[in-house]
């Protein structure tokens, strides 16, 4: 017998410290795969955020450095522009990205910063234990909306990667879901399109990512999971939002 | 003829979330009733079931508790 | 060289360029606009520099930040309220012992406040600004030609010792023209600094971080950084004297202040008053030092700036009581006159019964 499937390279022997069923794990693991298959791990520069995944750099063993609280697109800028031979990755939250990182990220795209930004979207700010996020969906109950997301007072969930597909600089952005295996796959081949985009110098790519957060949504895994489809797919449909690369996709 | 495959769970890095029981076509992964060391019950693998080594258990483990073997 | 005519934000800029600054990031503010456009000029096009008028001044401070994560040598700049925005990043520069220029041509504050020159600064300046405990070294110019030669030197310091450095003019610094002289060419090329990140090629990678869940951690991080603040302040404390040998009355300033001063001074000898001035130029580390060893000889110090009173808890904590202190300050921006305090100097000498 062969084996056919077993850890990446670039991924760690380290336990993660996410909670079972978080979709953290499998981007991270994805990712690692996507770096080792086109030879990226030399080349790689992350930026993880403050939240869940601020430990990422105990994950990936790439050069990494955290970055304040929303600032990630500002520093992997300051890094692609002094150092362009980099592959230059964000990992980010839908706070850190959608919320306070706001500016930085829309002006990185519209720059066309030749830089990628991973996006985790969990509807919710993990780290500090379940409050109201920008992707928050209506009458979902969070510890800073126990009565549900109500138009009138917290408006509504925030499309930012439509919202990024408006600026010129943005070249390739791409919604997926890591709850299923065919979601998965499809979500690793998004990565390797967005980092060869990079490599093509083309310009700025994003893949948003819909991830599961059992523990803050009050569900288990597999429920967690299931309402990605059920729900939040609904709000956030999965798909190629944008994609002016002019290039096909790899298989 | 069908390919055969078996799987390696390792238990002390599962997490209990009961992912790879869920998605695995054969049901040939089941939950233990026993605690790793951080307190989880391991999803344990059937071997005298019919796994064909598809790997989807390994991809949507969160852990990368699984290894696969297929031949 | 010849000297050349320039205005201090124009003198900032082509002295950074000369030290090898690779990526510049800004954003506009009055009094420092020429600055950024003098970048704007003369960095953007240079092979290997960049250039980018960021979408603020707090996404300018975190460009620096990448930047100098990759060895670069990175600057910023910014007037007051922009500074302001900046502390978060000069927390994590200083926590990640990162090299950075942060230049302030500083205006009157609080708030908005004004676009004239003003000292208000200071504290945010040497107490850290941001938040935690840390320091960064803060350079105080008092001519164009000390903004082209402190802004130079201020490059060399950031990467000796991996911390960052203020460069705390004003507006008025970087308005005026004078006669520069530049000492030294660009280089072709520098070092790359260890510790660097820029790929894990033939080496573990690395991780450049601060955050920890280990309180103990983050401890050790403190002590060695304020180990490497002890040896800043041995090795780097630097200030100016003016006629204090016989001095019976010592003013203390710093930056346009101290131009102030001195025509005051100069008035105040020509009348007979023995007064003296010492100019600390490391604004952080206070020369605290130099303080007490002139009080053997003087007892009475006045603090002149351009603030409420800030650099004067400084020579009082320096003082210790071994001396009396008086102040005189404006706030706002207005700029004080030779001739007014030269009336306060001369007053308070009359006052305080010196011959």
């Amino acid at each position: 017998m062969e084996k056919v499937y077993t850890r990446p390279r670039s991924l760690k022997r380290v336990t993660f410290h996410y909670c079972p069923g978080c979709g953290h794990s499998i981007v991270h693991r994805i990712m690692c795969e996507v770096i080792d298959e086109m030879n990226l791990q030399e080349r790689v520069i992350g930026i993880p955020p403050p939240g869940c995944s601020v430990f990422a750099y105990h994950y990936f063993d790439v050069d990494m450095a955290e970055s304040a609280h929303g600032r990630g697109a500002a520093v992997a800028t300051g890094i692609k522009r002094a150092h362009p031979e980099a592959i230059v990755f964000t990992y980010q939250g839908d706070g850190d990205l959608a919320a306070i990182g706001t500016a930085e990220t829309i002006h990185a795209a519209n720059r066309g910063e030749r830089v990628t930004a991973i996006f985790i979207n969990n509807a919710v700010y993990g780290m500090t234990g379940g409050q109201m996020a920008p992707t928050t969906l209506l009458e979902q109950k969070t510890t800073t909306t126990p009565y549900g997301r109500d138009i009138k007072l917290e408006g509504y969930p925030i499309k930012i990667s439509e919202m990024l597909a408006l600026t010129k600089g943005a070249v390739y952005i791409e919604r997926t879901a890591v709850n299923s295996p065919a979601n998965i796959r499809k979500t690793k081949k998004a990565i390797r399109k967005a980092f060869q985009t990079q490599i093509d110098d083309l310009g700025f790519s994003l893949v948003e990512i819909l991830s599961p957060c059992p523990t803050n949504w009050r569900m288990t895994p597999i429920e967690a999971w299931q309402w990605i489809d059920r729900v939040m797919t609904k709000e956030f449909p999965l798909g190629v939002i944008k994609d002016i690369t002019g290039k096909q996709d790899a298989d | 003829m069908s390919t055969k495959g078996y799987i390696e769970i390792d238990q002390e890095l599962c997490k209990g979330c009961e992912i790879c029981i869920h998605f695995c076509p054969k049901h040939a992964i089941s939950q233990s009733n026993k605690m790793n060391a951080s307190g989880y019950p391991p999803a344990s693998f059937d071997s005298s079931g019919e796994c064909t080594g598809c790997a989807i258990c390994a991809v949507v483990c969160p852990e990368v508790a699984i290894e696969v073997y297929r031949g | 060289m010849a000297k050349v005519l320039m205005s201090g934000n124009a003198a900032i800029g082509e002295a950074a360029i000369r030290a090898g600054c690779q990526c510049y990031f800004g954003y506009p503010i009055t009094p420092q606009n020429e600055l950024t456009e003098y970048m704007a000029t003369h960095l953007s096009r240079r092979k290997g520099c960049s250039f980018i008028q960021a979408e603020s001044e707090i996404s300018a401070i975190n460009m620096v930040y990448g930047a100098s994560l990759t060895g670069a040598r990175a600057m910023t700049s910014s007037s007051s309220p922009g500074i302001s925005l900046k502390q978060e990043g000069i927390s994590y520069l200083a926590a990640c012992e990162l090299p950075a220029v942060i230049v302030n041509m500083s205006r009157g504050g609080p708030g908005l406040g004004s676009i004239s020159a003003a000292q208000s600064d200071y504290f945010q300046a040497t107490r850290g600004g941001g938040h935690g405990d840390y320091r960064t070294i803060v350079l105080a110019p008092s001519s164009v030609q000390e903004l082209a030669d402190f802004t130079h030197q201020a490059f060399d310091l950031a990467d000796k010792y991996l911390i960052p450095v203020i460069i705390l003019g004003d507006g008025m610094l970087g308005q005026m023209m004078e006669p520069v002289e530049f000492k030294h060419e660009a280089p072709e090329e520098l070092p790359i600094r260890s510790r660097a990140l820029r790929g894990a090629k033939d080496r573990p990678s690395r991780i450049i971080k601060t955050f920890t869940s280990k309180p103990a951690e983050l401890e050790e991080l403190n002590w060695s950084l304020f180990r490497r603040y002890q040896l800043i302040k041995k090795q780097e404390t630097t200030c100016d004297t003016f006629m204090v040998e016989d001095a019976r009355l010592i003013v203390v300033a710093f930056g346009i202040a101290a131009r102030i001063a001195k025509g005051a001074i100069k008035t105040a000898r020509s009348n007979g008053l023995k007064v003296g001035m010492l100019r600390p130029i490391t604004l952080w580390p206070f020369p605290s030092e130099k303080v007490q060893e002139l009080a053997k000889n003087t007892k009475q110090f006045l603090v002149f700036e351009m603030n409420m009173g800030q650099m004067v808890e400084d020579v009082q904590l320096a003082l210790s009581g071994k001396g009396e202190v008086s102040f005189y300050g404006r706030p706002g921006g207005v700029i004080p006159t030779p001739s007014e305090v030269y009336k306060v100097i001369s007053r308070l000498y009359y006052q305080k019964g010196l011959k």
